[in-house]
């Protein structure tokens, strides 16, 4: 009889997957809170992208709100995302800070080039020392940080017109306002 | 009114799925043969009412009927009439209905061709497609009516997603959901076998012709799928291993084993349970494809609009099918006989690794497109699987699935002899190993490793696919040709088709290993009159001005591209903004070509007229869809065999001894 039970196996299979599939369904991924959200920005340097002589570190996250955007040459999404950051980056209330991640150095900065540079500075992260620090799990990933380092929301997945206009716009001018 | 007659429609093919389930599966059960007889007309009742409604959506839409909702967020009155017929499937809705439509179809179809079929089977088999029908409908009306009205009526509609207006994307849904859908007819059949206990070869050559139809469409709507991102995205890549793209390879590569497999259970009355669940499998990785796309648990560029209680329904919906199908498997499969002996030297276990080597990289997609909900769901939050390790998992596997691939084929079923497969693969074998070390040569790999490795894998399945030829045809006493022709137009459809695909594979793998190793891209700043040099074309920018089209305005550069002094393409990249507002849209010029496609992609405007652009040189990027197309061609030869035909089924049929290869 012992033979029959294989084949119950794909239905257990099927019932851990419908389990984790709740899970994900209860947190929905464009919403769910990070961890580190109410905290303050973890430590960190890296050098920059466009200039590997310099580096940016947490202290130039503060004193101006920031856009922290996770971002890579191979996401495909990034890509639909950067023609919005292009225009965000007109605006002087907040700078936009780019994490590169798990990217190559001269395929990003073709993008760059390509599409232009909607970023303040950016991070060079190849190795996911620093994503790792702010769990980041995918790209694009954008987190809102205050003046004070404080990150105060994460955003999964491309930002377009309606995510901003619906959420982060709002976010940051409440920012603004706070003294 | 239309669109209430359409809601009305659908209301009554619930009504008719839910007599198309209930009636002639009782009678199945019960003996009941009236009752059997009403699943045909049940299943042509279904389309009919389906087909109404889904023709109101579309008078909806071309008469931009903004008083529904879903024709005001998906359409606008400028969009150019062949997009508001694709459109009425550019959201979830629409593309529901569409799912919906198709699924009418494949039942319509298999009651108009199981003539030959035992009417408990048939009862059967519409049966089940009636329970899936059901659960299909009763998602639209409870969840996403497309029918729904708005008020007040917006003088505008929002348009169409500018991605989305493209004629390769206007039949790629269409496609993919064929195949999607497709399969349904294989899972419906399975079910259909375990409910009545009887699993044989007949059921095997019953499903097979279904499931290879299916797969044809599904390798077609992929293969559009990356036309498309190819042309379409302005970047030039081919697949991006995104979440949506992931959810139809899945039952792809669950198909692929799937159509396999029924050889060995149709030829040898062998791996009868394994193949009962592949088919489950492959149906029930395609709907949760569509739970994937739709719940808003995975984020996507594709993702549609997303809700968490639509996810919450069709999760339930998974549960109910994928659940009730693999409990009734595991309940029914241990009884089945696992008949069909087979040495270790055989085609059965070149089949079986085939089989594996599929089943383990359909895990692995469906890991890393789950990653990110397993690492959230134990708090790991911190790994990521992405392009890279994707791109790693397949390369690590591909080569030992073309191996064997070489192999099977010339394979005796059930026990050859190690000595006769050498003696006849070795000529195959060492001409591709002459490949190999042709094509290290540093001339031609650019000093890569895997482009050798590339092309002898591709060189091996030409050569051992010719030689399994000469050797089918050896024995015809006739002028090789004619023997050919006669073979063709006899008995040998379905090994022509499977040669047809095979070589398919060889080319595409061609395709995928030039294409990743040797393109060039430069992204340049250019100002009007510069000239660039690559990969021995010079490319002249002449500048860029405005243009207007129907529903964009969009900026047009110019260029013109030569070999030596002669000009050979005209190139007009743009970069469109759409009147209904988004994102701007790049639009790529290719010149394409049989070895290379040269591709120019416009970026942004910097100044005096100069412009940031990217130049590709794309070697054999066609082979990848050339491939995929010749499989599908293989695919839909393999159908068209006389047996599938004319068979006369006997629920036993005999096996052949040698069998017609397969």
């Amino acid at each position: 009889m012992a033979k029959s039970w294989r084949f119950l196996i794909p239905l257990v299979v099927f019932g851990a997957l419908v389990v984790l599939l709740l899970i994900g369904l209860g947190k929905d991924p464009r919403k769910v809170p990070s961890p580190l959200i109410g905290k303050s920005i973890p430590e960190f340097s890296l050098p920059e992208l466009t200039d590997t002589g310099r580096t940016l570190a947490d202290d130039d996250l503060r004193g101006q709100i920031s856009l922290v955007n996770v971002w890579a040459s191979w996401c495909s999404s990034c890509r639909q995302e950067h023609q919005a950051l292009m225009v965000l980056s007109e605006d002087p209330d907040f700078q936009i800070v780019g994490l590169n991640w798990k990217d190559d150095a001269q395929d990003a900065l073709g993008v760059l080039r390509m599409t232009g540079n909607p970023y303040d500075r950016i991070g060079y992260d190849p190795d996911n020392d620093v994503g790792i620090e702010w769990g980041v799990y995918g790209a694009p990933e954008t987190f809102v940080v205050d003046r004070e380092g404080i990150i105060r929301y994460k955003h999964i997945g491309p930002i377009d017109r309606k995510v901003w206009e619906e959420t982060l716009q709002p976010l940051v001018a409440q920012l603004k306002a706070e003294r | 009114m239309i669109p209430e007659l359409g809601h009305l429609a659908l209301i009554l093919a619930l009504l008719l799925a839910v007599a198309q389930a209930a009636f002639p599966l009782a009678g199945s059960l019960s003996g009941n043969r009236p009752w059997m007889t009403m699943a045909r007309p049940l299943a042509y009742g279904q389309l009919v009412f389906i087909a109404i409604a889904f023709l109101a959506l579309v008078e909806a839409f071309l008469t931009s009927d903004f008083s529904v909702l879903y024709v005001a967020q998906h359409s606008n009155s400028l969009l150019p009439g062949i997009y508001k017929i694709s459109a009425v499937w550019g959201g979830h809705e629409g593309s529901l209905l569409l799912w919906a439509l198709m699924m009418a179809g494949w039942g319509a179809a298999v009651a108009l061709f199981s003539r030959n079929l035992p009417l408990p089977v048939v009862a059967r088999v519409i049966g089940v497609m009636g329970l899936v029908a059901i659960g299909f409908l009763l998602f639209m009306l409870l969840t996403s009516n497309p029918f729904e009205r708005l008020f007040p009526v917006p003088p505008e509609g929002r348009d169409l997603n500018p991605l989305l207006q493209d004629p390769g994307l206007a039949i790629h849904p269409p496609m993919l959901y064929m195949g999607y859908v497709g399969f349904s007819v294989a899972f419906a059949f399975a079910i259909a076998a375990l409910i009545g206990g009887k699993l044989d070869a007949a059921w095997a050559r019953w499903s097979r012709p279904w499931t290879t139809v299916a797969w044809v469409f599904l390798t077609i709507g992929i293969a559009l799928g990356s036309w498309w991102a190819y042309y379409e995205l302005g970047w030039g890549g081919w697949w991006f291993w995104d979440p949506v793209e992931n959810a139809s390879l899945m039952p792809w590569l669950v198909g692929t084993a799937l159509i396999h497999s029924l050889a060995v259970t149709e030829k040898r009355a062998a791996f009868k349970s394994w193949t009962v669940l592949l088919a489950i499998s492959a149906f029930s990785l395609s709907l949760l494809g569509t739970f994937l796309v739709r719940s808003g648990v995975l984020t996507s560029v594709h993702a549609f609009a997303t809700d968490p209680e639509r996810g919450l329904f069709i999760l339930i919906f998974l549960c109910i099918v994928i659940g009730g199908s693999l409990a009734l498997y595991a309940w029914r499969a241990p009884d089945v006989s696992e008949g069909g002996r087979f040495d270790l030297v055989s085609r059965e276990s070149a089949l079986i690794l085939n089989n594996l080597i599929f089943v383990a990289f359909t895990v692995l997609v469906l890991f890393g497109t789950l990653a990110p909900l397993i690492y959230e769901a134990f708090n790991l939050g911190k790994i990521s699987v992405g392009f890279p390790w994707f791109n790693k998992m397949f390369v690590a596997l591909a080569p030992f699935l073309a191996l064997i691939l070489g192999i099977g084929p010339a394979a005796r079923w059930k026990r050859d002899e190690p000595w006769r497969l050498t003696k006849m693969l070795w000529l195959a074998f060492a001409l591709s190993i002459g490949v190999l070390v042709l094509s290290s040569l540093p001339a031609s790999s650019g000093n890569d490793f895997w482009v050798p490795i590339g092309i002898a894998l591709a060189a091996w399945l030409l050569f051992s696919h010719l030689t399994i030829l000469r050797e089918r045809l050896k024995h015809k006493k006739r002028p090789t040709w004619e023997a050919l022709k006669a073979d063709f137009s006899g008995n040998g459809r379905s090994f022509y088709g499977m040669v047809v695909a095979h070589l398919g594979v060889a080319v595409f793998i061609v395709g995928v290993t030039m294409v990743s190793n040797h393109q060039l891209e430069k992204d340049l700043r250019m100002s009007p009159g510069d000239s660039h040099e690559m990969a021995g074309y010079r490319f002249e920018f002449l500048g860029a001005q405005k243009v207007n089209g129907p529903n964009y305005r969009a900026d047009e550069g110019h260029f013109r591209v030569y070999r030596g002094d002669r000009q050979i393409a005209d190139l007009h990249p743009q970069k469109r903004s759409y009147l209904g507002g988004g994102m701007p849209m790049t639009e790529a010029a290719i010149d394409a070509g049989f070895f290379r496609d040269i591709y120019v992609s416009l970026g942004e405007a910097v100044g005096d007229g100069d412009w940031a652009l990217r130049l590709y040189y794309k070697p054999y990027v066609r082979w990848i869809w050339l491939g995929a197309a010749l499989m599908a061609l293989g695919g839909a030869i393999a159908v068209t065999d006389r047996r599938y035909r004319t068979a006369r089924v006997h629920s036993s049929a005999p096996v052949p001894a040698d069998g017609v290869r397969a």
